[in-house]
């Protein structure tokens, strides 16, 4: 049986590793083999790298990591962060990732999910989706007018919604720039979209839960899920273990992507794995 | 030697460094003459059937893979190469494989679960080989894949794996065999088996 997957997630800034597990017997905390290596043994699923490096120069830097990581472990990993074109994507793939994740570049062009898909094959291409729940009373943007103030207007004095809330079912809005920025895209539609374009996965990160540690946004993670037939990674927001449990559960998600449930060191991942194990899920 | 088939498909180093890791030779290849030395053969294969085998076709290796099979060298087939070895492929057409082995490629059915089937599942073991050496049942190994084998001689298939559908995922017959999965991205389970691959006399 296709067993649920566990995907820790690093930041990795010019090539160290930045937030991870705080493992007290590593000797370098920072170097993204020896930390590859350890969750390897921990039982991790697979990894994802997520490049956070700002400078021009990272590209030859991640390309370094990543051939390092393919030639140490034996499981396979994403790397995303940066990645603006097909030969980007190419680049990192031949220089031995297994997957890329793609987010803005995607939503600006994407024809890009294709490209990639054509290239590298769909296993290979990850559309990241940050999403923000649009609630019933959200302001309205008028479009930038001036009112002469010198003030942007962010909202009309009257609502614009015209329909009863608890009549619709939740939307959600796509974002980008780490969530700051609304994309004007419907969460379901995107998703829809990107598997339609040759995307092999979507890893789903709800804008509003991360870093809350008060669980997923089930909600969200199982419209989503339901939405397309390719796979869905849940992010943002887990806490306890419960939450990776309800993830897998009552949000559909393939797998779960766990970044400081265990950097604060409270929970290994083998003991996430032997606690939804006991609760009924596949694990490996 | 294992040569590596480099036939311009995927990412071949991840396979040549597992089998660094277990103390084997191997190396990425596309010289004909060192595949016709090679002890060994890997056959590689990533994304679509009628692309790998149009790929390999192209580059005139696939007469090289079969030369091999008719001397009674081991070839590996990886993923999409275990595929290609079948007769044949229908993903986006109807595309012939190398024929080494008796079946067909069809995708997996619209009502099943997600499609591709990524992660890792396990196998059930059917006969005893060399490959599966310290492998016992409930092995898991990391699969991606869309398309599944429908063997015609079930004496070909040494273990299946189940995704609602209980499908074909390691073959062999005579010198050839093939691994649906990605042993070089299963961890030790998959170090072993490519392990027990270089040990095959």
């Amino acid at each position: 049986m296709l067993a649920k997957r566990i995907i820790p997630c690093l930041d990795v800034d010019r090539g160290r590793v930045v937030k991870g597990i705080r493992f007290l017997d590593l000797i370098d905390a920072g170097d993204p083999v020896e930390q590859a290596r350890r969750y390897d043994s921990e039982g991790a699923d697979e990894l994802v790298f997520l490049d956070i490096t700002a400078s021009s120069d990272s590209r030859d830097i991640v390309r370094d990591m990543v051939r390092r990581v393919a030639d140490t472990v034996f499981i396979p990993f994403t790397v995303g962060g940066g990645i603006r074109t097909a030969e980007d994507m190419r680049e990192i793939i031949a220089s031995g990732a297994d997957k890329v994740s793609i987010n803005t570049a995607a939503i600006k062009n994407p024809e890009l999910i294709t490209e990639g898909a054509k290239a590298l094959g769909s296993q290979a291409v990850v559309v990241a989706i940050d999403a923000r729940k649009v609630t019933g009373n959200r302001e309205q943007v008028t479009g930038g007018e001036d009112i002469g103030s010198g003030a942007k207007s962010n909202s009309l004095p009257f609502s614009l919604s015209p329909v009863p809330c608890h009549l619709s079912p939740a939307t959600w809005e796509v974002y980008t720039h780490g969530g700051r920025r609304p994309a004007g895209l419907d969460v379901i539609e995107w998703a829809r979209r990107a598997e339609e374009m040759g995307a092999g996965e979507i890893l789903l990160t709800s804008m509003d839960s991360d870093g809350t540690r008060d669980g997923y946004d089930l909600e969200l993670t199982r419209a989503v899920s339901e939405a397309v037939s390719i796979p869905v990674i849940a992010s943002g927001g887990a806490g306890k273990l419960d939450h990776l449990y309800e993830g897998l559960s009552e949000g559909k998600a393939s797998a779960v992507l766990a970044a400081s449930i265990f950097h604060f060191g409270e929970f290994t991942i083998q003991e996430a794995k032997n606690y939804l194990r006991a609760r009924g899920l596949p694990m490996r | 030697m294992i040569a590596i088939i480099d036939y311009g498909v995927g990412n071949l180093r991840s396979v040549e460094k597992a089998f660094e890791a277990v103390g084997a030779q191997a190396r990425v290849t596309s010289d004909a003459g060192a595949i016709r030395e090679a002890e060994k053969l890997v056959l590689p294969g990533v994304g679509a059937f009628g692309e790998c085998a149009r790929q390999l076709r192209a580059s005139g290796l696939d007469a090289l893979v079969m030369e091999a099979a008719e001397q009674n060298r081991p070839v590996l087939g990886l993923c999409v190469g275990l595929q290609l070895m079948f007769d044949e492929g229908h993903e986006f057409g109807i595309h012939p494989g190398l024929g080494l082995m008796r079946g067909r490629v069809v995708r997996f059915p619209e009502d099943g679960p997600r499609v591709p089937q990524i992660g890792w599942n396990q196998i059930e073991n059917l006969r005893p080989h060399p490959l599966l050496e310290g492998l016992p049942e409930g092995t898991y190994f990391y699969f991606v894949h869309s398309y599944y084998i429908e063997a015609e001689d079930e004496q070909d298939v040494l273990a299946l794996t189940d995704y609602r559908i209980r499908y074909p995922s390691i073959c062999a017959r005579r010198s050839v065999c093939g691994v649906q999965f990605h042993p070089e991205k299963s961890q030790d389970a998959g170090l072993r088996l490519l392990a027990n691959f270089a040990a095959i006399r």
